[in-house]
């Protein structure tokens, strides 16, 4: 964000283990200057009814897309419940950089709409290069 | 093989048991021990996918579990049991007496609660309920992935750390 614009709604929460949604973000802003897009949660030393908390909380705000690192980790199954209830919310697990590249720069109609195109673009970005 | 680690965690099945225990430990099986849980089709499909499909996981409340506890204990395949709160692994030892030591893995803050390690918070109910098992012959150390150190129960609750 250039200096002057108005502060931008973010579009979508990424939250994992340690400090790994706070380099995700960065590194979008670093290469799309677009990291506002999210709210970068951690889980650390956070009980799952925390998590949820701090979900809801961003949720109330309007965003609808929850992208965690792991699908076994706590921020995965507390997104999951936190979920459960509002049905317009889209979770996606396994979030990498190209996952939240394609959602920024996404031109689809709806956040959970640009979220399941970036998912597709994230797994197909997960290559095996070798001797080439 | 037998259960190698009774582990309480407030956060039940996550990252640190499924990947930070379960692949340098080869676990075959999780036994989940939560009356909650064991009672939810919808909680049980949720830690369901949570695991790896080379992992089976089981559901029981904790009658089942000291029940069914023999039969873990001669799976073949290595495992872990968690429970969700010092009680409830409380009920399982008092119940099980094959069981030898106890895993502090994550018990996190709430009103009420001290620090004692960085995932370790304990109420002063819930330090005489770990003295009580440990008095019970149970081993009682705080370890939250297989890299750290071991911590002695006489050292959590002495704040040495």
């Amino acid at each position: 964000m250039s200096e002057g614009d108005a502060p931008q709604k973010a579009r979508a929460i990424v939250i994992g283990h340690g400090e790994f949604s706070a380099g995700l973000t960065s590194a979008v802003q670093q290469i799309t200057g677009m990291g506002d897009q999210f709210v970068s949660l951690s889980n650390t030393g956070m009980a799952p009814g925390d998590i949820e908390a701090a979900l809801k909380a961003h949720l109330a705000d309007g965003t609808s897309v929850i992208f965690t690192d792991l699908p076994a980790g706590s921020a995965t199954l507390a997104a999951r419940r936190v979920a459960r209830d509002m049905p317009e919310v889209v979770v996606v697990s396994g979030v990498n950089l190209a996952t939240l590249l394609d959602f920024v720069c996404s031109s689809a109609a709806s956040p959970a709409e640009a979220a399941r195109g970036a998912a597709e673009r994230g797994r197909a970005s997960l290559l095996v290069l070798e001797r080439h | 093989m037998a259960i190698l680690l009774y582990r309480i965690d407030d956060r039940l099945i996550h990252g640190q048991v499924v990947v930070g225990w379960g692949q340098p430990l080869d676990i075959g099986f999780l036994v989940l021990v939560d009356d909650l849980v064991a009672s939810s089709d919808w909680e049980k499909e949720l830690y369901r996918m949570a695991v790896p499909p080379e992992m089976e996981i089981c559901f029981a409340d904790v009658g089942t579990a000291i029940r069914d506890h023999a039969r873990y204990a001669t799976d073949p395949r290595p495992g872990i049991l968690i429970a969700g709160d010092i009680s409830v692994m409380h009920r399982l030892v008092s119940g099980v007496k094959a069981i030898g030591s106890v895993n502090l893995g994550g018990i996190h803050h709430r009103a009420g609660r001290q620090e004692k390690l960085r995932y370790i918070f304990l109420t002063q109910e819930e330090e005489r309920e770990l003295l009580a098992l440990e008095s019970s012959g149970v081993e009682v150390t705080a370890q939250d992935v297989p890299g750290a150190r071991a911590v002695p129960l006489a050292e959590i609750l002495g704040g040495s750390v």
